[in-house]
């Protein structure tokens, strides 16, 4: 800037920081309860961390909360792992493969196929909430990690960001594969998903918390408890039965289930960034 | 239909193209499938149960036409919901947004620093609405949280099990916060991509800096406000389901309970399909609305 006004640059620092502690605070709470015993946390939080970390994240990683009727967390961390990877690398593949067709094929039937695919932007799961839970409740689906993620791998934004980046690929790419006798397929394999890489890994980090954070339908698909995410399973802890919630166990659980997307997006932020702006555009 | 034609010329191919009589088939079919199986299925399936009546047993079933949808706009607790939604909506665009936009013109303005802030802000992004509907509830649990604890010792009395405005206060608040940094990551990209050039030359002609925020960046920056206002309210219509289930169960009474809230709750716990498949229809025609605003606006971007 051409002015100096260190008053201003005094305030601009003090809303800043202020601002990232209000939100940073929820979860420095949460931490701070994880801590601490239940008695210290339901008789007025301490604000600084006690010594009862190691045995909370044990309890809740080994036993769960039996109380609560909640499985081990370590079994619902690993339940939310497997349907956050299974949907990102499925949208993943079944988007390249589907983009590369409608860019690099002339056939009947194309433009229908992408007004198919594009129609599922206007369609999210929450508004056709039970007859989807029917079609998957026919298929033999529920209770399974197929019916936590197939229904939630169609994804027109990562098949329409594969076609705008491979309308920017040179065609003289395209040309001299095939000069070199290549098929479509190796041109697939060997140029064009290489080329894709930094797009790949943009999108991985997006549909990666997107199927990490999914609540509602995990909630509608599993009832069996070896089946719960992390994400939903917190849901039940706090409202089990009559028993007074067990705030330090459920924070806990809280801040295990956050740690591993906060993970990805601070390792990854430059492409989750770029990703997100692109993805949006 | 016009602009449909406008739309199917964007649906090129490269000049250069494959020829092959199925392997194109082969690559679509995973996504089509999936697509029609779990998403065009499901929803004419809502379309077609919107205009049928069941009994409870589901042994008889009854072409009723509008009737369903007659009965849900004559229902005051319908009614109750849309108004609900729409001013829960309302409050988490309009408080995200602004919070949002004031820490991005901040962080705008300290150039150097301006990636640690993003670091510092963009995090609640990757949290749970779900979770962060638990993680402020637990800040404002009347009997032991720290929220609520400060805001009796200022005098406020806050509980969101009885009092209604406490719990859409609850739900906003922990709504909102996570979607502040999105927007912030928005408005910043879109106050950096405004060239310095501009708000440097107001400056040597005296223009305060209150005075070329007003004049030169927030008029650069509305489309990004307009983008922003939409993607803002389909979260909050849609995505927030987890925030109120994981926290207010929709109520006190009917405080909380937002559109998405209930259509879960009347189908599931209810058991009222044709009511349920109603509400879904209308949900439908909302989301196809707000797209078609959003692609409205994004082909006019294209256009200038």
């Amino acid at each position: 800037m051409v002015e100096r006004r260190p008053l201003l640059l005094f305030i601009q620092h003090a809303v800043l920081i202020f601002g990232a502690a209000v939100f940073v605070f929820p979860i420095y709470l949460a931490f701070i309860a994880s801590t601490h015993t239940a008695r210290e946390v339901n008789s007025g939080l301490p604000l600084l961390p006690g010594g009862q970390m190691f045995d909370n994240y044990a309890t809740v990683l080994g036993e769960g909360l039996s109380t609560a009727g909640a499985p081990p967390i370590g079994l619902m961390l690993m339940n939310s792992t497997i349907m956050a990877l299974a949907i990102t690398l499925g949208k993943l593949v079944i988007s390249l493969l589907s983009s590369f067709a409608i860019v690099y094929f002339k056939f009947p039937f194309r433009v229908l196929a992408f007004w198919t695919i594009f129609i599922t932007l206007m369609l999210p799961v929450e508004v056709r909430i039970l007859p989807t839970y029917e079609v998957v409740a026919q298929l033999g689906m529920l209770n399974s990690y197929a019916g936590l993620s197939v229904p939630l791998i169609a994804s027109a934004t990562a098949t329409f960001l594969f076609r705008q980046f491979f309308m920017t690929v040179p065609d003289e790419l395209t040309e001299a594969a095939r000069i070199d006798g290549a098929g479509p397929m190796k041109f697939f394999r060997d140029i064009l998903v290489p080329l894709s890489r930094t797009n790949i890994a943009a999108l991985f980090v997006i549909l990666f918390i997107y199927g990490w954070n999914q609540y509602l339908w995990p909630l509608l698909v599993t009832t069996d408890e070896s089946y719960y995410t992390i994400v939903m399973g917190i849901q039940r802890m706090v409202n089990a039965g009559e028993e007074t919630p067990q705030w330090h166990l459920i924070m806990t659980t809280a801040i295990l289930a956050l740690v591993p997307p906060v993970v990805v997006i601070l390792g990854m932020q430059r492409l989750f960034v770029r990703g997100l702006v692109e993805v949006e555009k | 239909m016009a602009r449909l034609v406008a739309l199917e010329v964007h649906v090129l191919t490269k000049k250069v193209t494959f020829s092959h009589r199925w392997l194109p088939y082969l690559l679509v079919a995973p996504q089509i499938a999936i697509t029609l199986v779990f998403f065009i299925w499901p929803a004419s399936q809502a379309l077609y149960q919107s205009v049928l009546r069941q009994d409870a047993f589901g042994l008889k079933t009854e072409y009723v036409g509008l009737a369903n949808f007659a009965k849900l706009f004559n229902d005051p607790l319908y009614l109750q919901s849309f108004y609900t939604t729409i001013t829960f909506s309302a409050l988490v665009a309009g408080v995200s947004m602004a919070v949002a936009l004031v820490l991005a013109v901040m962080a705008d303005r300290v150039v150097r620093q301006a990636t640690t802030y993003r670091t510092l802000l963009i995090w609640p992004y990757a949290v749970a609405p779900a979770v962060a509907g638990v993680l402020w509830w637990f800040l404002f649990n009347p009997t032991i949280g720290i929220a609520a604890y400060a805001l009796d010792a200022l005098g406020y009395d806050w509980n969101h099990y009885v009092d209604g405005g406490d719990a859409m206060t609850l739900i906003v608040v922990a709504a909102s916060w996570r979607q502040v940094s999105y927007n912030f990551l928005f408005f910043l990209a879109g106050l950096q991509a405004i060239p310095k050039s501009l708000t440097e030359a107001a400056a040597i002609d005296g223009a305060g800096p209150l005075k070329r925020f007003v004049t030169i960046q927030l008029p650069l920056l509305s489309p990004t406000v307009f983008f922003l206002l939409v993607v803002n309210v389909v979260y909050a219509f849609f995505e927030t389901f987890g925030v109120v289930h994981a926290t207010t169960d929709g109520g006190p009474g009917q405080a909380t309970t937002i559109l998405v809230y209930k259509v879960w709750r009347d189908a599931f716990q209810g058991l009222n399909l044709g009511s349920s498949a109603a509400q879904s229809v209308v949900l439908m025609a909302i989301v196809i609305a707000l797209t078609a605003i959003q692609f409205r606006f994004i082909e006019r971007k294209v256009e200038y």
